[in-house]
This record gives C-alpha cells, sequence and structure tokens, in this order.
C-alpha cells in the first residue's frame, strides 16, 4: 500500500559543485565554488551558490539597504530610539509618506514624510537596478528575459501604489506607508474610502489572477511530482522530445476535465496568470480615486451591486460648508 | 471522439476503486469511473437547483443572482426550501460532487500509474470549503454563518464577515495565508518564466539545459531550487496558501470573537518588556 510519493529526495548524490556555463560580456566571474546543504538537498537541490556579485546587484542591494536602514531609524526615532520598545511595538511602526497639506511636492521636511520620500526612492532604484541585473544574467546565459518581464509587473504595481497613483490624485498622502500594521491599516482604509473594492472590477480580476496562480500551481507541481518516477521534472527535455512523463500527465489532465496543456503551453498559462495578478491589480489602483471615486456606487449605476433603499440619515460630506 | 495521437495505449482497463469494469469506459475525451457517474448526477442537481433557486429569486441578473443560507434562527437543522434548504442541498451536491471529483482523480492515477499529488492537493481545497460552509458553521451552531452562492454576494459576505472582526487583516492566520498566496504567485511567474526563457532563447540560440536555469537563479539570488526541486515547493506553497485561509476562517468566531487587531496585545504585554 505504502509507496514512494517523491516527497522528498531519499539519496542525495555528491560530486563536483556544479560552476554554471560561462559566463559572456560580464565584468565579473562568479563568487565562490558553493557548496552542499543536506537540508535543501531533502526538497531540491542540494547546491548553494556560487552567486555573480555584479555592479547592478551590489548597487542595488546598497540602495535597498539605505531604505531598510532610513525606514527602521526613523521607526526607532518614533519609540525616542528605546531599543526594548522598538522591537516591542515594531509591528505597529511606520515610516508614513508627507500629509495631504503637502501635496505632490519633491521637497517635503524630512520629519515631515521626506524620509518617505528619500525611502521610496532608495526601494525604488534598488527594484529598478535588480531588474536590470535579472535582465542582464539571463542574456549572459543566452537565455530568453522571461523571468525580467515577470519580475517587471511586479515592480510596476509597486510604483503605482507608491508614486503614479499618488501622482496623478496629487498627493503623497495617497501612497502606502512603510510598516507592517500600517500598510494593512493602508489597505483596509483605502477599500473602504473608495467604497468597497471587492466592487472594482479589477480588483475582481486580479484575484482571480491571485487565486489561479495558486491552483495552477498546485496542478502543475502535483502533476510533476506524480509523473516524477518517469523523469517528469526534466520538462525541457519532455518539451522538446516528448514522452511518457509529457503523455501521462497531460491525458491526467484531459481525462479529469476534458482539457490539457502541453508541458511548454502550462509555463505559459503559470506566467499569464501569475503576472496579469499584478497587472490587473495595479490598473484596479491607478482608477481607484482618479476615475471611480465609490466602487459601490459605480456597481449600482453599472447593475452589479444591489441599491438599497435610503436609511434617512443624511450624509454630512454631501451638506453645503463640509469639507472638501 | 477526438484522440491526442499517443492516447490509445494508455486507454486500457483497470485501476478503478469501485465498480470494477463497469464503469470503467470514457465519454469524449473525459474518463467516466464510478466517482465519474457520481459526479455527473451531484454536480447536475446542484446546478439545476441554482438554477431553479435562482428562478425563484428576485432577478437574473447573473452578478445579483444570490442562494442563501437559512437564517441564524435555524441553528443546524434543515430549512424549508426556499428559506435556505436549497443551499443546504446546494451544499451537500456540491461536497458529492468535489470528493467524487478527488476518487475520480485517484482511479486515472492508478490507470495512468502516476503518483497521487492531484487528488491530494485537490484535497486542500475541498477543505477551505467545507470549512467555510460546515466546519465554522458547525462550531457556530448555524448553517446561516456559511456563505451564500452569488458572485457578488459572496464577495459580500467576505466583506462583511471581515468587518465583524473590525480588521481581518490582523488575524495571524490570514497574514500567512497571503503572504503564501502572494510568494505563490511570485514563485509560479520565476519558475514558468525560466522554463520558458530556456526553451524559447534569445533569437540565434540553441535550447538551453536545467543547467542553464541553475546557473541564472545560482548567478541571481545564489541558489536554485532545482527542476524537482520547484515543483516540490510550489506544491507546498500552493497548498499552505489553501490550509491558512481555511485555518484563518475556522478560528474566526469559534476561537475568537473580538476585533482581530486586539488579538495581538498579547505581544505588548508579555512579561519581558519590563
Amino acid at each position: 500500500m505504502a509507496r514512494y510519493q517523491n516527497l522528498f529526495t531519499q539519496v542525495q548524490l555528491r560530486g563536483p559543485l556544479e560552476a554554471g556555463p560561462p559566463l559572456r560580456d560580464s565584468t565579473f566571474q562568479r563568487s565562490g565554488k558553493g557548496f552542499y546543504n543536506y537540508w535543501l538537498g531533502k526538497l531540491g537541490a542540494a547546491q548553494v551558490g556560487p552567486v555573480y556579485l555584479g555592479t547592478l546587484g551590489m548597487a542595488s542591494l546598497l540602495c535597498a539597504f539605505l531604505a531598510f536602514e532610513i525606514i527602521g531609524l526613523n521607526m526607532a526615532a518614533s519609540v525616542n530610539w528605546n531599543p526594548v520598545q522598538f522591537v516591542r511595538q515594531l509591528p505597529w511602526l511606520a515610516l508614513e509618506p508627507p500629509g495631504p497639506e503637502w501635496g505632490f511636492t519633491p521637497f517635503v521636511p524630512l520629519a515631515k514624510g521626506g524620509w518617505w520620500i528619500i525611502a521610496g526612492f532608495f526601494m525604488t532604484s534598488s527594484l529598478l537596478l535588480w531588474w536590470l541585473r535579472t535582465y542582464r544574467r539571463a542574456r549572459a546565459l543566452g537565455m530568453g528575459t522571461h523571468v525580467a518581464w515577470a519580475f517587471a509587473a511586479g515592480i510596476f504595481l509597486i510604483i503605482t501604489l507608491g508614486f503614479i497613483r499618488p501622482m496623478l490624485m496629487g498627493s503623497w498622502a495617497e501612497a502606502v506607508p512603510f510598516g507592517i500594521f500600517p500598510h494593512l491599516d493602508w489597505t483596509a482604509a483605502f477599500s473602504i474610502r473608495y467604497g468597497n473594492l471587492f466592487y472594482n472590477p479589477f480588483h475582481c480580476l486580479s484575484i482571480v489572477f491571485l487565486y489561479g496562480s495558486t491552483l495552477l500551481f498546485a496542478m502543475h507541481g502535483a502533476t510533476i511530482l506524480a509523473v516524477g518516477r518517469y523523469g517528469g521534472e526534466r520538462e525541457i527535455e519532455q518539451i522538446t522530445d516528448r514522452g511518457t512523463a509529457s503523455e501521462r500527465a497531460a491525458l491526467f489532465w484531459r481525462w479529469t476535465m476534458g482539457f490539457n496543456a502541453t508541458m511548454e503551453s502550462i509555463h505559459r498559462w503559470a506566467w499569464w496568470f501569475a503576472v496579469l495578478t499584478p497587472l490587473t491589480g495595479g490598473i484596479g489602483i491607478l482608477l481607484t480615486g482618479t476615475v471611480v471615486d465609490n466602487w459601490y456606487l459605480w456597481a449600482v449605476t453599472h447593475h452589479y451591486a444591489p441599491g438599497y433603499p435610503g436609511t434617512g440619515v443624511i450624509d454630512p460630506a454631501t451638506l453645503p460648508g463640509a469639507p472638501k | 471522439m477526438a484522440l491526442l495521437s499517443f492516447e490509445r495505449k494508455y486507454r486500457v482497463r483497470g485501476g478503478t476503486l469501485i465498480g470494477g469494469d463497469l464503469f470503467d469506459f470514457w465519454v469524449g475525451p473525459f474518463y467516466v469511473g464510478f466517482f465519474g457517474v457520481t459526479t455527473a448526477i451531484s454536480a447536475l442537481l446542484g446546478t439545476l437547483l441554482i438554477f431553479y433557486a435562482a428562478s425563484l429569486g428576485p432577478t437574473w441578473n447573473p452578478w445579483l443572482i444570490s442562494i442563501a443560507p437559512p437564517d441564524i434562527s435555524y441553528g443546524l437543522r434543515l430549512a424549508p426550501l426556499r428559506d435556505g434548504g436549497f443551499w443546504q442541498i446546494i451544499t451537500i451536491m456540491a461536497i458529492i460532487a468535489f470528493v467524487s471529483w478527488a476518487l475520480r482523480e485517484v482511479e486515472i492515477c492508478r490507470k495512468l500509474g502516476i503518483g497521487y499529488h492531484v487528488p491530494f492537493a485537490y484535497g486542500f481545497a475541498i477543505f477551505a470549503y467545507v470549512s467555510l460552509e460546515v466546519i465554522r458553521p458547525f462550531l457556530l451552531g448555524a448553517w446561516g454563518f456559511g456563505f451564500p452562492y452569488g458572485i457578488f454576494s459572496h464577495l459580500d459576505w467576505v466583506s462583511n464577515t471581515g468587518y465583524q472582526y473590525l480588521h481581518f487583516h490582523y488575524n495571524p492566520a490570514h497574514m500567512i495565508a497571503v503572504s503564501f498566496f502572494f510568494v505563490t504567485g511570485g514563485a509560479l511567474a520565476f519558475h514558468g518564466a525560466l522554463v520558458l526563457s530556456s526553451v524559447n532563447p534569445a533569437p540565434g540560440e540553441a535550447v538551453k539545459s536545467p543547467e542553464y536555469e541553475d546557473a541564472f537563479f545560482r548567478d541571481t539570488i545564489g541558489y536554485s531550487v532545482g527542476t524537482l526541486g520547484i515543483h516540490r515547493l510550489g506544491l507546498f506553497l500552493a497548498l499552505s496558501a489553501g490550509f491558512w485561509s481555511a485555518i484563518c476562517i475556522i478560528i474566526s468566531g469559534p476561537l475568537w470573537t473580538r476585533g482581530w487587531p486586539e488579538w495581538w496585545t498579547w505581544w505588548l504585554n508579555l512579561p519581558i518588556w519590563s
């Protein structure tokens, strides 16, 4: 009854470490020779490293470090540099963007949100430099640049939240604060302010792609593990020269749901579902407050939310003299 | 019947759990089996009940059709059809259909001589559904705590249930679940992209081997989990997302009835701070 189900690697091989193919047009060589780690080898590859430390990577890490430090030091300052309170309150601490009175001016006093702008600048620089790194590393190996473009979709969402939408709204105050609980508070407040983001059709799409990505990875990961005894994880060979692993994997889904991907097309499904998650989400963010002020009322107008009878309570925001 | 060019040699008898050879056949591309029959009957009955219950409702607008569970006052009893009884029968049909589907997948796995990973993984999705519609309502003592069947009405349910706990993002299991969802999405993007970038290299380049895939990730982040490992990792991440989603809703109400932000006061009150 009990059979090997390919959950962990039972026999690990040890030989010379893989150095990797030669790099083209690269300034530096790979650093280190790498080493083996037994526990990593239980799940996947046992080899760690070597790594390529290029100019872009080092610049990116430097920017990330600066952003991290600015955020952390501002949080420490907010608890009067008390190390105990810093740890105790860390999940609640924030580095907030400038208040609405500052509009979208790039020149804000440091303690009034200027640090937030600088931290955001370094975080964005870090991401863009790392993006260039993923592009260059792929080209140095003669590979396609699909990883870089997938990464770009995620960067698009981050820049949308922290820069493009605040610019369109003309206010830094629209941006997301740095901080664990504070960024969650921002998310909830954003949804309530704009009339429940669940009625934003692009939010719907983004959730569909997020859950769809999870579903796809469960289906794909499980399928490949299930045909592991036929060498299914050697996907590139299966794509270029189909074997029984691909055939069984395809037939499993064909017999289950009447449709199957191929060994290559499943990775296109995967790429698009994953990439469309932040892309559609970013579009939803861009439309919120700029084009649509209340998604629930917008949904009522467009016949996909029920309208409810009035309660007789007047919304004070609609009265003359209400603050704009 | 359209066959894949290699399909015929795989269409052999055997591997069934129940029924021997009786249901061991295909309809078009679909394998049937005993559990295919139970899937078809329960799915058809459930779908027809959804349409019938919708016909009794106020709208045919597909966004607004909603079939609600019984009122809380019915507790865990059966309710009249129009007062949530439809919802109850549809839920039973759905569970029969989902479980039958999983067992049918098991039969297909056996027939193809492959591992049971897919039905095992699908079990997590069924668990998440049963958590929402059976386990949590049962623990709270009323079917009325389940979510309604409707496109936007189930989103309203999520919204309302979340705000009952003031701010659901502070639910620690929800935090874990959302993190797993995001990480799964990222990992899927990278895995799909890595394979595509190997078999669709720059113009004029030869297709790249897994050695290049490993080198790309080692060069970039210092570690490549490898061709087999990424599928284990992806399956683990995806199932964790579903599992913690189920946990985060089961504990909301049965274990914690106040606002989730308040839950975190244990951290602020640890004796180590003074």
